[in-house]
């Protein structure tokens, strides 16, 4: 499912920094609106680096970050999350003395619709456990559950864009099945778009329309998922094949 | 029994104006793991402010109400051209950034106000109210029950309002707030006027009792200061029980041991506590459990 029009995201010559060390060296990507895309590489490769910038939290050095063919270069996060991007960071990052309603409802912070209860039952429905257990602080979750929770929070914003951060990071074999299982089923039900960030190259390129391999902070290959899951240099480097 | 209960009193109202501080400690610790030590400033701010607006002619409910705005005011332009142009500072330089602010705030009164002791007229008259043999000021009452109504707001506002929930968020991670689309940089200014605010009230209310002056706000940042490491720095419920726990220690020990050491004495017992339980009373590892 290639798109043909104008990408939802597109990243070009991207560079960012910590301090004088230099983390993406003018990276280039697009994601195009309902696609399902996945950047896979190693540990310390750029990717946490990438997303953060896309979010707004980390500063870049130069280039072009631009959604629905706005420049968001030098937006506010508060702005990107407004514009429709939405972020399940690395580590889940979920506010663990709240509870698990709480977690949810802040993730709809910036709405003033109407619809925001709604939502709410609808990501219950996708995560039952989180309704059992959301008068709870969410500190107290099973890692899985809090990689639930993280994306539940993150949908509740109403993402066109959602960025997910190694979601397997941590998980059980079989809990890392359902939550991919769940990432694919987001971009029908939901009509996200999907950008995912993964060592776990093998459970993310299965389910990608598109994938880009990053080492040291540049893109080094892309291609259809199916593609870069057969291909000889991604097999033998991130599959271990 | 009647000393006791007298102790008990005395204690507990100037316990109250620690707790006032100690919370202003918190909250704006929680928000941006500043500890501001400009927190008494704001308390003598209140006062002062009330003292020479009621001074002028002014009404003193509209004269508290001005002080309290100025104190604001005065919390939002600390945030602005003190603390956010340093973010990403230490935490040691933004404690020194902020023991600067108070000077200089001390500096301003003296010029702005004036270098003598003031006082206010009792909201509800002098007259003692006997109880148990202990007599009573009215003020206690009104300095005891402003702290509870504030607790209470400020219990409600945490938990019953998104912008609450949105701080607590900024308390518990803030890249996470960030993420969520919460503007991180308003709700630490936000804390900063919600502390301010807190903290002028305070000074407005016990200024009938113990009087004020440009620099009150020394003693009563470092009593606030105790009173939080002492309930366990950042938890609300430690703040309010540290500086209750700080008023009685002082109205004990002065009245059954010293007046001269009352400070002293109860510095020593949160160097104690704080020795044997290095986390506060109630250490953080308790409310958020990680
Ligand atoms: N906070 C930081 N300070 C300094 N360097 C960092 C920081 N975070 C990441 N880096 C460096 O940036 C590079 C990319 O890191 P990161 O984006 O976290 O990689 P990935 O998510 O692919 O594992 C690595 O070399 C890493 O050491
Ligand atoms: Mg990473």
């Amino acid at each position: 499912m290639l798109s043909t029009e104008a990408p939802l995201l597109s990243v070009a010559d991207l560079t960012s920094a910590y301090g004088r060390i230099e983390a993406l060296h003018g990276l280039s990507l697009h994601v195009g609106a309902r696609e399902i895309v996945a950047l896979v590489g190693g540990n310390g490769a750029g990717k946490t680096t990438l997303l953060r910038a896309l979010s707004g939290v980390q500063p870049v050095t130069g280039g072009r970050v631009s959604f629905e063919g706005a420049d968001i270069t030098r937006a506010s996060p508060h702005a990107r999350v407004r514009a429709g991007i939405a972020q399940v960071p690395e580590g889940r990052q979920i506010f663990t003395p709240l509870t698990i309603e709480d977690n949810l409802r802040l993730g709809a912070y910036l709405r003033k619709d109407k619809e925001i209860a709604e939502d709410l039952e609808r990501v219950y429905g996708l995560f039952p456990v989180l309704k059992e257990r959301r008068r709870n602080p969410a500190g107290g979750l099973s890692g899985g559950q809090q990689q639930m929770l993280a994306i539940g929070r993150a949908l509740m914003s109403r993402p066109k864009l959602l960025l997910l951060d190694e979601p397997s990071m941590g998980l059980a074999p079989v809990l890392v099945d359902q939550v991919f299982e769940i990432i694919a089923r987001l971009r029908d039900t939901d009509d996200v778009t999907i950008f995912l960030v993964e060592q776990n190259a093998f459970a993310a390129l299965s389910i990608a329309d598109r994938g880009y391999v990053i080492e040291t902070g540049e893109i080094a290959m892309s291609g259809p998922g199916n593609e870069l899951l057969t291909d000889d240099r991604v097999r033998e480097a991130y599959l271990g094949v | 029994m009647a000393e006791f209960l007298q102790f008990c009193v005395s204690g507990l109202t100037v316990g109250a104006v620690y707790a006032l501080v100690a919370l202003g400690f918190t909250i704006i610790y929680n928000a941006s793991d500043v500890v501001n030590f400009a927190q008494g400033e704001f308390v003598m701010i209140g006062g002062m402010a009330t003292v020479f607006l009621t001074a002028a002619g002014v009404p003193l409910p509209l004269a508290a109400l001005i002080a309290i705005a100025a104190a604001m005011v005065v919390g939002l332009a600390l945030h602005r051209l003190a603390i956010e142009p340093a973010r990403g500072a230490s935490p040691v330089t933004l404690i020194i950034i902020t023991i600067g602010a108070s000077i200089f705030l001390r500096g301003l009164a003296q010029v702005v106000f004036d270098r003598q002791f003031h006082s206010l007229p009792s909201f509800s008259g002098d007259t003692p109210i006997q109880f148990g043999g202990a007599a009573i000021l009215p003020q206690s009452f009104w300095v005891l029950a402003g702290a509870g109504i504030i607790v209470l707001a400020l219990w409600a506002f945490f938990n019953r309002t998104l912008l609450g929930k949105a701080v607590l968020a900024t308390a518990a991670n803030r890249l996470a707030a960030r993420l969520v689309g919460i503007n991180t940089s308003f709700v630490v200014g936000f804390s900063f006027v919600v502390s301010a605010a807190i903290g002028a009230i305070a000074g407005i209310l016990v200024t009938p009792i113990t009087l004020t002056s440009y620099d009150i706000g020394t003693l009563l940042a470092l009593k606030g200061f105790a009173a939080a490491m002492l309930g366990g720095m950042g938890n609300p419920l430690g703040a309010i029980v540290g500086g209750l726990a700080v008023g009685l220690l002082e109205a004990f020990g002065a009245g059954y041991l010293s007046s001269t050491y009352k400070d002293a004495i109860a510095f020593i017992v949160i160097l104690g506590v704080l020795f044997v339980m290095p986390g506060g009373l109630f250490g953080r590892a308790s409310v958020e459990r990680v």
